[in-house]
């Protein structure tokens, strides 16, 4: 077990009492487990957030569970009130999976193995440095948030246009279709699940807004949490921005790549093969 | 002046209130939309536009086309267009009404509508259209309407009004390439991220607007004493063959990229719509069906007397509308969207409410268009008694 956010705010705090630098203290308060965390900055100061997701880390959480893992997605579905509408042309979705070959299209290879072909991998939106939807966004509804990066939707301001999910070359953009609210109930028993997000009117776009509300207090996106809670560690979040973060370092340990980095887009979600 | 609106024959009155029974049941339909959400249409994620927007393509280039008859008339003084210029500025006007109403129709939310106004974003090619159209509907309201006054009175048009027409023409060519900004600017939608996209839109409008137009005033010679002209619908008709053949050779052009080069993302929307991909190929009856109406149309007007018949002449833009809509009405939007960015195919096809909304909004247009129309030709009638 690594340190997470909590632990580490605790330690560098004491730390502070007693004068000691934030690496020194963790290596007295917690030995050795710096490398398994290695935090960035407090989570309130990144300046590009991004993700690596270690898809062999990931791989390996499925194999061990009969059906897979859904851990990440469904965590994010209840915080984010996303409904189950049973249906996928409706369906809204923050953060899923694709088979391999769907996820990576530019990648095609004939001879790939069939298991490779079929591997599930992690999306959400790239939160790309240069995103699409945001250029063609007639209201700013969507937006950079120029302090860290993050593209953000207004809900409040989309006229339901859907320029943005034209634009999208990631297909990481979901229209309410209908009322969230007159989703099928009998998959949506408990909705709304989480009464301290805000609801979704029907007629507007929305998309992972990799947890700004989260990282506003200092927590991580529910989805790494929830990773991290059961053990798997394949979702790693940082700032991009800072050469000794913890996204940096696993972007010099490791092969990445990114999905259609062709087109200038300049995804934030690195992928370790 | 629009006083004569409010005359006419038995069949002008049965024909408003036929448009104004389909504007109903069209209304009807969007109030359940309204209420229900877009999910009554046969849009999905994957193909997250439709009808709607193929309408609002197809129709902002009939509206450009009405350059077709301002800029021979006035630029270059070709007379005989001066019967017909305020036929092509009113068949402007309406087709703006009905591209106004169709991206109203298509928006999840339009009640704010006034966001764009609100929070103007010059990054968004949406603005833009949003400003070139509206410009393009009211320069075509003032010219044609003080024209038109001013032939009534037997007077010349005053000065400031030639300066609207000089800006008109250039910007009758802004709203299509604007339009066609929409989608050719658009990275990973391999059908649309194509550099000859404004110039097929021109052309393919400035077929199809003449054509209808062409069609229109064989209706307006049969149901009023006012004649468009023998010598205006011949010239017409060599502007509708002139701009299909170039509309037919744009799109040869995307066929040698697509298929000599080999990229599958070139060619996969295009098998999609001629062939089918990923076991969806409904588009492909329509497609072919408008490639044979495209040669037809073509054979009709390459030869000279059936161009020059009125008959075969109107069978040729008949056909030519329903292949250059199937292109562009259709085709256009769905196949930029087929394959998905996972390159999997979903099926598009729209639903009963968005196809009764479609002819609402259609209707509305027909309406704007028939109550120009009977006043334009009221006044033409007047002159000539």
């Amino acid at each position: 077990m690594g340190v997470d956010r909590r632990e580490f705010l605790k330690i560098t705090g004491y730390a502070a009492l007693f004068g000691l630098g934030g690496k020194a203290a963790i290596d007295i308060f917690a030995p050795g487990e710096l490398e398994a965390a290695m935090p960035g900055p407090a989570l309130t100061e990144g300046k590009r957030w991004a993700m690596v997701i270690d898809i062999r880390k990931c791989l390996e959480q499925q194999a061990k569970e009969k059906d897979g893992c859904d851990a990440c997605m469904e965590a994010c579905h209840v915080v984010h009130n996303v409904p189950d509408w049973g249906n996928e042309k409706h369906a809204v979705k923050w953060i899923w999976q694709e088979p391999y070959e769907h996820a990576f299209p530019n990648q095609p290879n004939p001879f790939m193995t069939e298991s490779v072909r079929h591997q599930p991998v992690i999306l959400l939106c790239n939160h790309c440095f240069n995103p699409p939807c945001v250029r063609v966004c007639p209201t700013k509804a969507t937006f950079k948030r120029e302090s860290d990066g993050i593209v953000m939707m207004d809900m409040h301001r989309c006229i339901g246009c859907r320029f943005c999910m034209a634009a999208c070359p990631y297909g990481s953009r979901s229209f309410n279709w209908g009322d969230p609210r007159k989703a099928p109930k009998d998959l949506n028993p408990e909705y709304p699940t989480n009464r301290e997000y805000p609801e979704r009117s029907k007629g507007v776009v929305e998309k992972c807004n990799f947890c700004a509300e989260l990282i506003a207090k200092g927590e991580l996106p529910a989805c790494v949490q929830e990773c991290d809670k059961i053990g798997a560690h394949a979702l790693t979040f940082g700032d991009l921005n800072d050469p000794e973060s913890n996204v940096r370092t696993l972007l010099q340990e490791h092969y990445t790549i990114r999905r259609k980095p062709e087109l200038g887009t300049e995804p934030n979600i690195f992928y370790i093969i | 002046m629009l006083d004569r609106a409010l005359k006419g024959s038995q069949g002008y009155w049965g024909w408003l209130i036929f448009l104004l029974v389909l504007m109903g049941i069209g209304l009807g339909c969007w109030l359940y939309q309204f209420f229900e959400g877009l999910k009554v249409t046969g849009m999905s994620r994957d193909v997250s536009w439709g009808l709607y927007i193929g309408q609002l393509t197809y129709f902002v280039g009939v509206a450009a086309s009405g350059v077709m008859v301002v800029l021979p008339y006035y630029l270059h003084d070709y007379k005989a267009f001066g019967r017909i210029t305020i036929l092509g500025e009113f068949l402007a006007v309406a087709s703006i009404v009905m591209c106004l109403l169709f991206v109203f129709v298509d928006l999840g939310n339009p009640v704010r509508i006034m966001n764009v106004i609100l929070y103007p974003t010059p990054n968004s090619i949406l603005f833009w259209d949003m400003i070139v159209l509206n410009v393009y509907m009211l320069l075509n309201i003032v010219i044609g309407w003080n024209v038109l006054t001013a032939e009534r009175k037997g007077l010349a048009y005053q000065k400031w009004i030639k300066v609207l027409i000089y800006i008109s023409i250039p910007w009758a060519f802004s709203i299509h390439t604007v339009t066609a900004f929409l989608y050719a600017g658009l990275p990973g939608r391999h059908y649309w991220l194509t550099a000859i996209m404004a110039a097929r839109f021109l052309s393919s409008a400035f077929c199809a607007g003449p054509a209808l137009l062409i069609l229109l005033c064989l209706i307006v010679k049969r149901v009023t004493t006012f004649d468009p002209g023998k010598e205006q619908i011949r010239t017409l008709a060599g502007i509708v063959t002139y701009a299909m053949l170039i509309n037919v050779f744009f799109f040869l052009l995307e066929l040698f990229t697509a298929f000599y080069s080999q990229i599958p993302g070139h060619m996969h929307p295009i098998v999609f719509l001629f062939k089918g991909l990923g076991g969806v190929g409904n588009l492909a009856p329509w497609m072919w069906a408008a490639a044979v109406f495209a040669v037809l149309s073509l054979i009709l007007l390459v030869v000279p007397s059936t161009r020059r018949n009125e008959g075969t002449l109107a069978v040729a833009c008949a056909v030519l509308i329903a292949a250059t809509w199937i292109d562009k009405g259709l085709g256009l939007i769905v196949a930029g969207f087929t394959p998905n960015p996972f390159h999997t195919v979903t099926e598009y096809w729209p639903t009963t409410p968005e196809v009764l909304i479609t002819i609402g909004v259609l209707a509305t247009g027909f309406l704007v268009l028939t109550v120009l129309y009977k006043v334009a030709v009221s006044v033409k009638e007047e002159a000539t008694a």
